[in-house]
């Protein structure tokens, strides 16, 4: 700062009003530039790679033009066209099961007196750790047509050459994607019934309604938004999943839109044309969230919002045994039975040839991690990658949410719309945004992990958003203002004070990053190069290669290091981190 | 000028003005309370004081220094002022000495420097002992006297409290006003009050503003503001007191059922007209006979209602014939039945015309 005096302010007097003026250099704040250069990452974060996919979309690949051919070539086939109306077939049921998984287990967790409730809630969380590839790979150890367990059980049991159950099928690729996703549908909804306050019920059966009509009446209706929000989302997961159907919809013969994409990726390459492609999965997601915010918004809803009283817990009598059969069911087929066999074969030389001590090796695990080409650097790289992630967008996201909430900036509205748009991006849709705006020339950054970061940054910086706005609101405004008066500027309040506070939210928020960041795959795929593998790819390929063992063993891995950080994560913030929120 | 100064203060929320065309200087060393109903534009004041907020239209200086101007202001943490907020916001992350300390620290002063200061302080609100505490640790009422000791310990140009008591229960309240009083006759800082609380503002103020709709209604001491007020608001939101319509003109001011000459009034009417007048219950006598005939106004009449307050009588008064009807304080001893005669006294010395 200059120690320039400024003439106005040193010659005001009483008989010159006009000139009241606060000297340029008092007024500074150089804290506002920092906001500014906050705005410009967003755009280069979200802004500029959705605008490079729209208007791609609309560019002619030789002459650099603006045409329809794109369009014309993405749905001009009618392969194309069935593999988006098969997509939308599968997402419908996808969530119909989704629903049946995670809904009764929900109500079971929190209002029941059903055994093993905390067993139940560990395996959900269980099936939030375990990426759905992961699943995928077991179900295929479990259920291929020939050489499947359950069906090799089957045979030897029937002496039938039939298989039993296929994973390659309409009904293996639905049942897969949706175990890998329930996870969401418990938790939302769990969240909706622990706000429920009892008082509700009981006005309800002091008015003369039994447990089964007051369940009926009065408690389902009140989660109802909660379970119309899981099913969109569960929707919306379910058509922009990449692994699942790259494991098993095509020896299913089922062709879906992610697939289809791929197709528009590999040689010739026709970046265009995929834009063009994945327009739909972009306007069906904005689509489905409008639709969201509309429903929640009407006026019958709003008594959800109130923090639960307390709850009483339904009495199931004998039905609690039955109940308890049926989460354990889900619970088998989603977590225990493909972690099961998956790390079995991880420990086995040959998966097809089933238990016995001979069988047992290690070389799975010396093969992937000294002798394998990729992997090793992949296991680091899909670590450091999901560190980064989570730790850049959570500082990126507490400071927008920061702005947003004290409204540092004119249009600060705008910054938040833009943090948590990417949430309407499905994550392959994202890669393919990236690639068209920044893998060329002349930026140039295919093939670097600067770009996967970057993508994974900006996949994320929603959910990290939603978490610090949530803990900045709930800090009082005039906690920093005590800051200022005292003398230190906003960013003496954000580090020793804001920060300090928001602690524990923010490293919840760190883990519910880190954990998919590092499993990630659709953003993934079209991002790596040759050199900068991360570990889904890698599995990916192990699969495409015929090698279960090294990848169950690869994948087994992956699974060990990330429970190590949730588990840490758990001990300094308690368990209940990830389940309560929603 | 020396002091804080308000000049033509105004602030404009879209298209409601918040504070308008606000006047007030604040002497060095004086407390100055800012009082008014919620939303009278008090809060906003005090803002614009601390920085917070920039005024739309006016400037505030301090010691001849500009500090906020409609065109730019100096940030809060350039002002060297302090604040205690109606929330406390003590941080919860810092121990007590930690709270204290943190301004002092932020001013760079030298560790010994800022343990020595920060130890005197703890003293002087009595919290020596629990410095190494927590906030959550701390009751409602010791979490106020960390606030007060932060703010001061920097010996702030200017002490800003917002409703710093509102949050504490009858007791404590009542308790911390003169933990407050003493505090300011103690460091003599410069301070603004915001309140509601009209006991508040006169416990702790040299001068009170009342303020309402966002204008400036009145500035003046506790008992001129209270025996004097200039309008129906200020008559009406300090104390209780009796509205009377009347019509001056002749020396006189004909009130329905008596008159009073301007002579005997407290101060001088001018004009002639319709007039309005403020009565306080308290400048007020019902006695059961006739009183001597001698200057004051002297009405027959009833008993209507009673209350017992505990440390007065609150009567309604009605005069014979008449519409009227007055509320009249009476010490504990002077007990009279409802539909009891009376007669009431008025000192005309202490009837104030007021602006309606």
């Amino acid at each position: 700062m200059t120690s320039v005096s400024h003439p106005a302010a040193s010659t005001w007097s009483q008989d010159r009003p006009v000139k009241v003026r606060v000297p340029w250099h008092q007024r500074l704040q150089p804290a506002n530039l920092l906001w500014l250069f906050l705005a410009g990452i967003l755009v280069v974060l979200i802004v500029a790679p959705m605008w490079t996919l729209v208007v791609s979309s609309f560019t002619d690949a030789k002459t650099g033009g603006w045409t329809l051919h794109n369009y014309v070539e993405a749905y001009g086939k009618e392969r194309h066209i069935t593999a988006l109306t098969n997509t939308l077939k599968m997402g419908a049921v996808v969530v119909v099961l989704k629903l049946a998984f995670g809904v009764p287990l929900a109500w079971a967790c929190t209002r029941t007196d059903m055994p093993g409730r905390n067993f139940v809630r560990y395996s959900v969380f269980g099936a939030f750790i375990m990426p759905p590839y992961l699943a995928g790979v077991g179900w295929i150890l479990l259920a291929g047509p020939n050489t499947g367990w359950i069906n090799r059980v089957w045979h030897s049991l029937s002496g039938s050459t039939e298989p039993l159950v296929n994973i390659f099928s309409f009904g293996g690729l639905v049942l897969v994607t949706a175990i890998g996703g329930f996870f969401l549908v418990f938790v939302l909804v769990s969240s909706a019934f622990e706000m429920i306050n009892s008082e509700m019920e009981d006005a309800a059966n002091i008015l003369g309604a039994g447990p089964f009509k007051t369940a009926m009446k009065v408690t389902f209706p009140l989660v109802m938004p909660a379970i119309i929000g899981a099913a969109l989302l569960s929707f919306l997961g379910a058509i922009a999943l990449y692994g699942v159907p790259a494991l098993i919809s095509i020896p299913a013969r089922y062709p879906v839109v992610v697939i289809q994409l791929t197709e528009f990726f590999s040689f010739p390459l026709r970046i265009q044309v995929a834009a063009a492609y994945s327009i739909p999965l972009l306007l069906i997601t904005a689509a489905m969230l409008g639709l969201q915010k509309l429903i929640l918004r009407r006026k019958g809803y709003v008594s959800v919002s109130g923090k639960g009283g307390e709850r009483r817990i339904v009495k199931l009598g004998r039905w609690r045994w039955v109940l308890f059969a049926y989460c354990f069911c889900v619970v088998a087929l989603s977590v225990l039975m493909p972690m099961f066999v998956l790390l079995l074969a991880a420990f086995s030389d040959s998966w097809t040839t089933g238990f016995s001590f001979s069988n047992l090796t290690l070389s799975n695990f010396h093969y992937v991690l000294f002798e394998h080409s990729s992997s090793q650097k992949a296991l680091v790289g899909s670590i450091g990658l999901g560190i980064v992630a989570a730790t850049v967008a959570i500082t990126l996201a507490l400071f927008i949410a920061y702005i947003v909430q004290r409204r540092l900036i004119p249009f600060s509205g705008l910054l938040a719309f833009l943090a948590v748009s990417p949430y309407v991006v499905p994550g392959i849709v994202l890669a393919i945004g990236f690639y068209a705006a920044y893998a060329l020339p002349p930026i140039a950054l295919y093939g670097t992990y600067t770009i996967m970061a970057l993508a994974f940054i900006t996949r994320f910086l929603p959910i990290a958003f939603t978490t610090s706005s949530a803990g900045v609101r709930s800090i009082h405004p005039e906690m920093e203002e005590a800051v200022r008066i005292l003398g230190g500027g906003r960013v003496t309040a954000l580090r020793h004070v804001v920060g300090p506070l928001l602690k524990r939210t923010l490293a919840g928020g760190w883990l519910l990053i880190f954990v998919p960041a590092a499993q990630e795959l659709s953003t993934a795929i079209f991002l790596v190069g040759p050199t900068t593998r991360v570990v889904s790819v890698v599995l990916l390929d192990l699969s495409e290669e015929g090698e279960l063992e090294k990848l169950a063993a690869l994948g087994s891995l992956l699974l060990i290091i990330i429970v190590a950080v949730v588990a840490l994560g758990m001990k300094y913030l308690g368990r209940d981190f990830m389940l309560r929120r929603s | 000028m020396d002091g804080l100064v308000l000049r033509k203060l105004g602030r404009r929320f879209g298209a409601v003005d918040a504070v308008l065309d606000f006047d007030l200087h604040i002497k060095p060393g004086e407390f100055v309370s800012l009082l008014g109903p919620s939303g009278c534009g008090k809060t906003t004041t005090l803002r614009m004081i601390a920085g917070f907020i920039d005024p739309t239209s006016g400037s505030i200086e301090l010691d001849g220094k500009i500090l906020s101007a409609p065109s730019g202001s100096v940030p809060p943490e350039k002002r060297g002022m302090s604040m205690i907020f109606q929330s406390y916001a003590i941080w919860p992350n810092m121990t007590v000495s930690q709270n204290v300390a943190f301004g002092l620290n932020l001013r760079k002063l030298p560790s010994d420097e800022v343990r020595k200061r920060v130890g005197a302080v703890l003293e002087t609100v009595r919290m020596n002992h629990l410095a190494d505490r927590y906030p959550a640790e701390l009751s409602g009422g010791q979490q106020q006297r960390v606030a007060l000791a932060r703010a001061v310990v920097i010996r702030p140009a200017v002490l800003l409290l917002d409703e710093p008591l509102s949050n504490l229960d009858a007791n404590l309240r009542e308790e911390m006003r003169f933990e407050i009083k003493r505090m300011h006759d103690e460091f003599k800082i410069t301070s603004v009050y915001v309140t509601h609380d009209q006991g508040e503002a006169m416990v702790t103020s040299d001068r009170i503003a009342v303020m309402n709709n966002g204008r400036l209604e009145q500035i003046d001491t506790p008992y001129a503001l209270y025996s004097r007020p200039k309008t129906r608001f200020v008559a009406s939101f300090i104390g209780r007191t009796n509205f009377l319509s009347g019509n001056c003109g002749n020396q006189m001011i004909d009130f329905a059922g008596f008159s009073v000459p301007l002579a005997l009034i407290g101060e001088e009417v001018k004009g002639s007209g319709p007039i309005t007048v403020s009565i306080r219950p308290q400048a007020m006598k019902l006695s059961a006979t006739e009183a001597p005939k001698d200057k004051a106004i002297n009405l027959e009449g009833l008993v209507r209602q009673s209350a017992f307050l505990g440390e007065t009588w609150d009567y309604v008064f009605q005069p014979k014939d008449s519409g009227l009807q007055f509320r009249v304080a009476a010490p504990p001893a002077d007990v009279f039945q409802v539909g009891a005669p009376a007669w009431l006294q008025i000192d005309p010395a202490q009837i104030v015309p007021i602006v309606d």
